[in-house]
Formats: structure tokens, sequence, C-alpha cells
């Protein structure tokens, strides 16, 4: 009998938790809606594409090939890079600079994004630090799998 | 004779028109209001040429998508009965709306027509009756599917339907028996009066047991969330394991008819109908003294507005309801069923029974 009653107590707070929120929510979504400025926002939602949250500094997206003061990338085409990366999905092709001083650059450098796992390890092994993943650019989806492979050298 | 069956036909469009129309949206106040509920915003890009007034177009755009999609049905399955199914479910609900009063007598060109679509003498079993066939929405559904799964949900959802019948059942014999009627319309009429001079005489203040066990037997007879058995979403797919597209919405659109009906069976029965407090045929007196005279269109569309204020309410309830709570395991179920809410409603019917008699 009495544990039947603290069922019911119970039953009742948590309904009158979620209808608190409810409340509470509606006040603040109608005096917005009416343009009237309220502390709280009503809903915790950030509405994607127009709305962006701030990504971290340290946010690992879409790599970039840091360029040269000549424009050519800095990448020096040691294979570092594709030798640490776990997914080996960096492909590169060296080519003769014609500077005497650099001797090697990227004729090609393509990350597959098929494989990419962005763990960064690229990032950590380049000896030049001419690889980075700073872009900011979290949109990827493309509709076919070639758009996937992401040709670094070639801006 | 022409007259008066032209007459029932626009009232029987009129009320599925409103019920349909309630359902449509009531898909879309619950995706909102536990959105709400949950600190979100809920589905609000459905848009018309730009304009998307929070997502109100999302019922049409669910509708279209479950219109196009492929009417299937698996090659086991029993062609007919997997047809009939979501048929049976949604016509029974459906029907039960007839016996709901939704407001007086309005005087129109020398008529005096009911706001109510048959004004049937035994209403109330008349409904209680409909919900229970409900059941064979389930069960043929389950049989015809001829999957495991599905078959196990709908003997669930037999079993739950069928306990929950009883006490659904038993909780409106208190109320009978102090309005003394079985058709909706009288029962609400007798709701008009007062009790000790300034109390609505409402079925829940006569009846407050009564209509917790109502209620709770009402929810689970939806079977939605805390209740809902028959699917069981997270452990078994349930009855409709093998519909798609328009057969599938038809039963989600059953459900919300449920939930209609049972606000609308609340209101009714329990919480006066379409009576406001203390307006009478000629306009509202107040127990405190005084009064404010009132047109008699002014009092039919106060009390229609009170009958869709009320019905709005337990909608937003029970989705508040489903909203909130856990899902019982099929045992804690029948436990509720048999062990708290028919010993309720024999209590409740043995104490209206001595009050009665000692009176």
């Amino acid at each position: 009998m009495i544990k039947g009653w603290q069922v019911v107590k119970e039953l009742v707070r948590g309904a009158a938790i979620t209808a608190r929120h409810f409340f509470v929510n509606m006040t603040f979504h109608t005096l917005r809606l009416f343009g009237i400025k309220t502390k709280g926002r009503g809903a915790v939602t950030v509405q994607y594409p127009e709305v962006r949250k701030k990504l971290s500094p340290r946010h690992r997206s879409l790599h970039r090939l840091r360029p040269r003061p000549d424009g050519q990338p800095s990448c020096v085409a040691c294979m570092l890079c594709v030798t640490v990366c776990p997914s080996e999905c960096i492909t590169v092709e060296a080519a003769e600079d014609p500077d005497p001083e650099v001797q090697k650059v990227p004729a090609r450098f393509v990350v597959d994004l098929n494989r990419c796992c962005f763990c960064g390890f690229c990032v950590e092994a380049c000896p030049v630090d001419a690889i980075r993943m700073d872009t900011a650019e979290i949109r990827l989806a493309t509709p076919d799998r070639a758009g996937l492979e992401v040709r670094l050298d070639k801006p | 004779m022409f007259v008066d069956a032209v007459i029932v036909l626009v009232k029987v469009v009129l009320a599925l028109t409103w019920t349909l129309l309630l359902a449509l949206f009531l898909t879309w106040v619950e995706r909102k209001e536990s959105a709400v509920m949950q600190d979100r915003i809920g589905a609000n890009r459905a848009s018309v040429f730009g304009l998307r007034l929070f997502g109100l177009f999302q019922p049409f755009a669910d509708a279209i998508k479950m219109l196009f999609k492929e009417d299937f049905a698996p090659t086991f399955s029993q062609r007919a009965l997997h047809w009939l199914a979501p048929a049976f479910s949604f016509f029974f609900v459906a029907v039960a709306i007839v016996a709901v009063p939704f407001g007086d007598t309005v005087r129109l060109f020398g008529r005096s027509i009911r706001l109510q679509v048959v004004d049937l003498t035994a209403a109330v079993l008349f409904v209680l009756a409909m919900l229970s066939l409900g059941i064979y929405g389930i069960l043929v559904s389950g049989w015809a599917s001829s999957n495991r799964f599905a078959l196990i949900g709908s003997l669930r959802g037999a079993a739950q339907l069928i306990s929950y019948e009883v006490a659904l059942g038993l909780s409106l014999v208190g109320l009978v028996m102090v309005f003394p009627s079985l058709s909706l319309a009288r029962i609400v009429d007798y709701q008009g009066g007062l009790l000790f001079g300034f109390l609505p005489k409402w079925g829940v203040f006569l009846q407050p047991l009564g209509f917790a066990v109502f209620y709770v037997a009402g929810m689970a007879e939806t079977k939605r969330v805390p209740f809902d058995m028959p699917e069981g979403e997270s452990e078994i797919i349930g009855f409709y394991t093998e519909y798609g597209g328009l057969k599938f919405g038809l039963f989600m659109f059953t459900d919300f008819l449920e939930v209609i009906v049972l606000a609308a069976m609340a209101t009714t029965l329990f919480f006066g109908g379409w009576q406001v407090p203390w307006l009478n045929a000629g306009g509202f007196v107040f127990p405190w003294g005084g009064g404010i005279d009132l047109a008699p269109w002014a009092v039919t569309v106060l009390r229609v507005f009170a009958f869709n204020l009320k019905v709005f309410f337990f909608c937003w309830l029970q989705v508040l309801t489903r909203w909130t709570y856990p899902r019982f395991r099929y045992d804690q179920i029948m436990d509720l069923g048999w062990k708290v809410l028919v010993p309720l409603a024999a209590v409740n019917v043995l104490v209206t029974g001595l009050i009665l008699a000692a009176r």
C-alpha cells in the first residue's frame, strides 16, 4: 500500500519534471518568437547548415599542403607520411625540383578519403611541416568515390 | 426524412474530418512536444515555397512519402488478410467517434440539431466494444504476416488489450452508477449541475479513482510506449514487422486516432464534455453571485470550444506521458492490469455503491 503511494508519487514527480521542461522551453520559444530577448534558449539544438559550431583549433579536418613562397607545395616527397599512414591512404609520386636546394617535389600527392581515418599521424611525421589538417573543412561527402580522392598538390 | 439523412451525412463528414485532421496534426504535436520536453527543436524543415511554419507541413511530407513507397507484401504472407488488417484496425477506432458529443443542441432553420453524430442509448458500451474490436487488426496482421516476431507481438497485444479491457469496463461502472445512463449525451447533461453549490459536477470530482483507473487502462488500450507490448520496438519489432508504406502508415494513424478517442472519452465521461463551468443555456451564472448573459450562439461556440480545449489537453497529456515513462516489461504490465487496476476498479464500484446506498 505504502509502496504503491511511493510509486505514484515518483510517477507524478517524473511527469512534473518533463512538464516543467516543456513549459519553460515553450516560454522561451514564445518570447523569442515575438523578438523578446531571453536568458535561456529553450533548446540546445544547433541548426547545422545555417549555424556552425566553432571547431576546436586541434580539430583534424581535411588535409592541406602548406605552399612555399613560390606557390609550389613545400612537401619534399620524403614518403614518411606514406610510411606512417596506418590506413595506407596517401599516394605520393616524386619528381625532380629545379631548385637544387630542395631536390624533390611531389608530382602527385593524393589522399584517399575512402580510407583515411583522420588519425593525424602524417602531420606528426612530416619533417618539413608540409601536411596539415587544419582547413576546418568537414563537409567531405561526395556522390561518387572518385570525389573522395583528393589531389593536395594542385590547389 | 431526406433532410434528416443529409444532416446525419454532414455530421459524419464533419466528425471524421475533425478526427482525421486532429490525428494528422497530432503527429506534428508529438514530434514538437517531445522535442521541446527534451530541450530540442524538432522537425522544422518541411517547407512550402520557403514557408516553414514550425514544421507544420511535416505531416503532409510524411503522408506523401508513405503514399509513394512501394506497396509491399511478402510472398509468404496471406495476401487478403495482410491487406485487411490495417483497415480493420483503422475502421473500428474511427467508427467510435460517432458516439462523441461535440456540443449541445443547435437550432438551425427551425430544426434542433444535436452536435453528435448519433445519440446511442448504449454509447459507453458501443465505444468500449469498438475499442475491443481493434484487437482484430493486431491479431490479423500478426497472423497474416506469417512472421514469428509479428505473431508474438500480436499475441502479446491481444493478451494486453483483453486484460485492460476488464479494468477499463469496471472503471466506468462506478460512473454509470453515479450518472444513471449509458448515453454519452445524457451523461454530459448530468455533469452540468453543481456539487456543493460551487464545484462543477464533473465525473472526475465524483469518481477520482475511477478516472485514474480509466486513464491508465485507456493509455494501455492505445498501446503506446509505457504499454507498447504489441510493438516492442526495442526487442521484437511487433505486429507490423512485415508492413510498409501506406499500410504501416494506417497502423500509425490508428494509434493517434486511439489517443484522440481516449481523450474524447476522458473529456466526455469525466471532465464534463462540452460543459463549461457555471455556463447555462442563458449565460454564465457564478456561484458567488452575478453572471453574464450570452446569446445562444455564443453559448454553443463556447461549449464546442471548451470540448476541443479539453480534448487537446488530454492529447497533450498523453504525449507527455508517452515521452516521460520508460516501457513496462510484459509481466509488469500483467501485474498492473490484474493485480492493481482491476481490484482498484472493483473497490471503486463497491465504495460508490455504499455511498449511493447510504444517501
